[in-house]
């Protein structure tokens, strides 16, 4: 499976998936209720020794920011132009206290267990109509999917390819839509086939 | 027995089935005709995939609109492309799917699942993702999930029109075989010389019905 | 729900994992312009509200559960919680609304399925995610408005693009 996990045997990685959540959900609320730069970066170093002491490493915990680093420094440039820079700074190291936070409990939780505390999660929403065991068919569905999907955008884009179109957005996208849709009607026979009630 | 008493189908205003009525017995039984000759719908019916529109199909006396859950229970059905019929990432999960629909005890469900692994020499691919098995690996594990369900008829609507030679045989041999009943439809002649009975579709009715040394060349001729 | 509502459901979350893999498209001013929200559009336009709306609430948990399915690799919770965040959050509604405006008023007229599909997808997807970036950036409406006009253009091609395709498959499909 496809996956950011980083394997491990620490405390965090054997803590409950679901636990972690509720506790991300509870960190990110809290960066956003103060207004102390030392308050964030204080947050950010205790975030950082929880990736020592997960035996994860400063290059992983520094990866969770990169990918946002050109949008971090446009809100930093122009917070310091229009406020004030020790705002923009205040701003920026927010943003990155919370994504590496996240990235905490991505590398420290494998996805299929993130499912399944997000299905668990989604039975207190019984009483309005959400059925647990639908939820977590459809994502193995999804997940099932997602590699075929894949493999048919490469078949298209090679066969575009060939008429040099491979760029070409919709020469691609048209014959996968098309083919996702039949396959549909033949999944959704193949899964009543098995048996299946909804 | 499965019966199909003056069948008619139609999708929308283009007829797929006129007037067929077959009563289906045998232990092998082939089904050919060109396609668009109606035999993949033909296939449909008999699991209750699709309803005539006029007449009746019965599975050991069960109508098929009426008794859907039991007469998906006794036709087990495989299609042409696994990777429309693999529905879970895992192999060991996909097998389980069809059992837990049944409502199998856990159990039973582990014995099975380690059977047809042996059987078909898969026992090393329980935890393997699906998408990574080869052509005729994904066929067998769609074959599996079904059996494991233990139908009392195996359904394949041209299980190995997307096989390589290596793979067809492959298939051909794990569906020679299987202790159900099974009915196939199929452009591979040769799949089907030692059947009991062979079907042939032509325009949406049953042009011809009989022993494969009588209906096979029939066809060939038929085809040009 | 029924089965075939799952399937499309999770056909589309899948379709919109898959058009990740589509090399962004360098536009004039340093702008890329990823496929992946062409994912939102088609859901909506072509697997309608509800499935389309639970398709993209799908694909958002799989992103958040560390599944690197966003454009670049990109996964993981921390996706959501970025100044960028509020489009993410957004998907689901956008997708929503342009199944719900395609089916009800746009028709087979490729003009106004281009005009649904440019509200749902970039009126109401920029009516969350501005807000969204100028509450947690800690600046004006405006500026984060200034700051998002260079994806416009992108997202206008995507939006006509998307209207192609619809119609593209409704001709291929018909019935569907």
């Amino acid at each position: 499976m496809l996956d950011l996990y980083s394997p491990g045997t620490s405390r965090l990685h054997r803590a409950r998936a679901g636990w972690k959540l509720l506790a991300l959900m509870a960190f990110g609320t809290a960066i956003f209720l103060t207004d102390t730069l030392w308050h964030v970066l204080a947050a950010g170093g205790v975030v950082v020794a929880l990736f020592l002491l997960s035996g994860l490493t400063l290059r992983q915990a520094w990866a969770q920011v990169r990918p946002a680093i050109w949008i971090l420094a446009i809100l930093f440039v122009v917070q310091g132009i229009i406020n004030s820079w020790a705002l923009g700074a205040f701003v920026v190291a927010r943003f990155a206290v919370l994504l590496t936070a996240a990235g905490l409990l991505t590398l420290t939780t494998r996805a299929s267990d993130m499912i399944d505390a997000i299905t668990f999660g989604l039975g207190f929403l019984r009483p309005v109509g959400v059925n647990p065991a639908k939820v977590g068919l459809t994502f193995s569905l999804a997940l099932r999917f997602i590699p075929v999907l894949g493999q048919i955008t490469q078949e298209v884009r090679e066969a575009q390819k060939a008429r040099g179109l491979e760029r070409s957005l919709i020469a691609v996208a048209l014959p996968v839509a098309i083919r996702t849709i039949k396959m549909a009607d033949d999944v959704a026979d193949a899964i009543d086939a098995r048996g299946y009630r909804p | 027995m499965i019966e199909l008493r003056d069948v008619d189908l139609s999708f929308g205003d283009r007829a797929v089935l006129r007037g067929v009525s077959l009563r289906l017995s045998e232990r092998r039984i082939g089904v050919i005709g060109a396609n668009g000759s109606g035999k993949s719908s033909f296939m449909r019916l008999l699991n209750g995939l699709v309803l005539p529109n006029r007449g009746t199909v019965t599975v050991d006396g069960l109508d098929t609109g009426t008794h859907g859950k039991d007469v998906r229970r006794k036709v087990g059905f495989v299609f042409q492309n696994p990777d429309n019929q693999i529905v879970f990432p895992v192999v060991e999960e996909d097998l389980a799917f069809g059992m837990k629909n049944l409502d199998l005890p856990k159990d039973q469900i582990a014995a099975r699942i380690n059977e047809v692994l042996a059987r078909y020499d898969m026992t090393d691919l329980r935890e393997y993702p699906a998408h990574l098995l080869s052509g005729g690996q994904k066929q067998l594990l769609a074959i599996s999930g079904v059996l494991v369900m233990e139908p009392d008829w195996l359904v394949l609507d041209e299980p190995t029109t997307l096989l390589d030679l290596r793979n067809t045989r492959r298939i051909a041999r794990a569906i020679d075989g299987v202790n159900q009943h099974v009915i196939m439809a199929t452009h591979d002649l040769d799949l089907i010389a030692g059947f009991d009975r062979v079907i042939l579709f032509d325009q949406g009715k049953v042009a011809l019905d009989g022993p494969p040394a009588e209906v096979v060349p029939a066809y060939e001729r038929m085809m040009g | 729900m029924d089965t075939k509502s799952i399937v499309y459901i999770a056909l589309f979350a899948a379709l919109t994992a898959a058009l990740a893999l589509f090399p962004p498209i360098q536009l004039p001013g340093g702008v890329p312009i990823t496929a992946q929200s062409l994912g939102v559009m088609l859901a909506g336009s072509l697997a309608g509200a509800k499935r389309g709306g639970l398709a993209m609430v799908l694909f958002l948990a799989l992103v958040a559960a560390g599944l690197p399915l966003l454009a670049g690799g990109r996964g993981g919770i921390g996706v959501l919680f970025g100044p960028s965040g509020g489009f993410l959050f957004a998907w689901p509604i956008s997708a929503f609304v342009i199944g719900y405006c395609v089916s009800k008023f746009a028709g087979d007229n490729l003009v106004k399925l281009i005009g649904w599909i440019i509200f749902g997808g970039i009126v109401v997807m920029y009516a969350i995610g501005i807000p969204w970036l100028a509450v947690a950036a800690e600046m004006p409406m405006t500026k984060a408005l200034t700051v998002m006009l260079a994806y416009i253009p992108g997202d206008v091609i995507k939006a006509v693009l998307a209207a192609l395709i619809t119609r593209g498959v409704r001709r291929a499909l018909p019935g569907f």
